[in-house]
């Protein structure tokens, strides 16, 4: 797959702010733009990700952001994918990128939320997986995170402190981060002394929602040179795969995993597909990648991304937390940036955080959480709804 | 009455999920029109099947706290729910449900054999909405 450039990236600090999603969009991206030192002006498409939470102006998130910036006739996309929205607009724009439609594209996303639990729309809707899992078994978010972390103490062996660890280590790395919301370190006492939310997850293990704005500006390898970026960081892949039927594994939104009774069906488990595209499309693999970003909504899902981005085998990704290597300094830092346990979710913005955080560690800009000589670093996220997010950028 | 229509049935005296099948192979869906779809056969008539009662636990997990709206919260003070998802033994499937009251953390482990039963969600004064949940073969079963 060809390259494009990342010219510039930009966010608003995660927080619990309260106000218009606009307004983190706007200031992600007029960061982004002059990271880049390029004019708003030669943006040829503007690539919005979409929340579902802030009313009509949040579904038209491509032309929210536009019309702050000033409207200049540019070709506009919002998209919607969950979790995994960020990435679907960067693979947007990659596509009118390379198919010649446009040289300069600006990819933004933002979010506003609410406290608490994230629920369905109201209104009754039998016919809407996603309103009969709450309504039918009470499964939250949280509930099929719990069943996931409970199958690595049942299976592996893990440990609560284990998942505390994860916690522990992130939020040491996110203490740095002058975009992150909560920069406090975190103790395993802390983990430990939290409530309990979905057993064997407590608080701390989970993460929040957060309003939030990230943004980049990306570009043909030709329109870079042309302005002067020598090296400039590259994305060199990006997966939006869906599962592959059947898929095994019950994961939300859903009341039921597929059924595997037929033997003769491929067994292609998703978490692990959503890496394997991104590093097929790279031409790379695990053993190539210095640094990851991935999707902490708990501290024990981190765990199962080592594994599925084939950082080691099943059952292994204790030992490699406890030995140090995915803290920074260690062999393979994950989440530099702090993750979302630092973080917390500001949903259609993260995916493009986890970019952005990327982008300074690969131009060694990252400061007090630099991971020493990153060269290639991988991004991994699963949107509801069988949406595959990951972002592959080298140097 | 069921709390959703067309999930279950206890018409033969047996609860039992209701599932679609498509015809002539051992390809399984629930809820039968919204759980998806095997690429590799065309358009096709799901058929109607009743899907195993027992299974084995493939994960669990307690609820500290009570799940939003469209879920009904019937105690007061909130009584913790735990969720089982349990692999259905013919259809190798796992389905989410509820667990019988009383049932906890301590009470399961991945492999346990359960079995499925129908119980109150929630009621009004007009009559108990029911749903399926799981329970422990060894602690409830009459076979």
């Amino acid at each position: 797959m060809d390259e494009i450039a990342v010219l510039g990236v930009g966010m608003h600090p995660w927080g619990k702010w309260g106000r218009n999603f606009t307004e983190y969009g706007v200031a992600a991206a007029r960061d982004a733009l002059a990271d880049a030192g390029v004019d708003y002006a030669d943006v040829g498409f503007v690539s919005g990700a979409v929340t579902v939470r802030c009313g009509y102006p949040g579904y038209v998130a491509g032309s929210t952001f536009a019309r702050a910036l000033g409207f200049t006739g540019a070709q506009l996309a919002s998209s919607y994918s969950a979790c995994a929205s960020g990435a679907t607009a960067l693979q947007v724009a990659r596509g009118q990128i390379l198919s010649g439609a446009c040289d300069v594209a600006l990819v933004v996303g933002a979010d506003t939320t609410p406290k608490g639990f994230l629920a369905p729309n109201a209104g009754d809707r039998p016919d809407d997986i996603d309103w009969l899992r709450f309504h039918l078994v009470g499964a939250t978010n949280p509930v099929y995170f719990g069943l996931h972390a409970r199958r690595r103490i049942d299976l592996y062996g893990a440990t609560t402190d284990d998942f505390a660890m994860v916690k522990v280590k992130n939020s040491r790395h996110g203490a740095h981060n002058p975009n992150a919301r909560f920069t406090k370190e975190y103790g395993l006492d802390d983990v430990r002394n939290s409530p309990v939310v979905s057993d064997p997850l407590r608080l701390l293990d989970i993460c929040a929602t957060s309003d939030g704005g990230a943004a980049m500006v990306v570009s043909s390898m030709e329109w870079a040179r042309s302005q002067g970026h020598r090296d400039p960081v590259r994305v060199a892949g990006i997966s939006t795969v869906s599962p592959t039927y059947p898929d095994p594994v019950i994961d939300l939104p859903y009341l039921a995993a597929d059924s595997v009774a037929d033997p003769s069906a491929p067994l292609v488990g998703f978490k692990e597909s959503i890496g394997t595209r991104a590093y097929d499309e790279a031409g790379l693999g695990p053993d190539d990648v210095d640094v990851a970003e991935v999707y902490d909504l708990s501290s024990a899902m981190e765990l199962d991304w080592y594994e599925q981005l084939g950082f080691c085998g099943a059952g292994e990704a204790e030992r490699l937390l406890r030995d140090g290597d995915t803290a920074i300094g260690g062999r393979l830092p994950v989440n530099p940036s702090g993750g979302l346990g630092a973080f917390g979710e500001a949903v259609p913005a993260q995916a493009i955080a986890q970019v952005c955080e990327l982008t300074w560690q690969l131009r060694d800009a990252a400061g007090a959480r630099q991971v020493d000589g990153a060269r290639v670093g991988i991004t991994v996220n699963q949107g509801l709804f069988g949406h595959g997010s990951s972002v592959i950028v080298r140097r | 009455m069921p709390a959703v229509e067309g999930l279950f049935t206890i018409d033969d005296g047996e609860p039992r999920l209701i599932g679609g099948r498509v015809p002539g192979t051992e390809s399984y869906f629930f809820p039968k029109h919204l759980g998806g779809a095997d690429p590799r056969v065309g358009p096709v008539e799901l058929e109607e099947v009743l899907l195993s009662r027992r299974g084995r636990v493939w994960s669990y997990t307690t609820s500290h706290y009570p799940p939003p709206p469209p879920f009904v919260v019937t105690a007061e003070p909130y009584v913790p729910i735990t969720v089982a998802a349990v692999e259905l033994e013919h259809e190798k499937m796992v389905v989410l449900g509820q667990c019988t009251t009383g049932v906890g953390p301590e009470d399961l482990e991945v492999g346990m054999e359960m079995e499925l039963t129908v119980d109150t969600l929630y009621s009004d004064d007009d009559c108990d909405y029911l749903v399926w949940k799981w329970r422990p073969v060894a602690a409830g079963s009459e076979d």
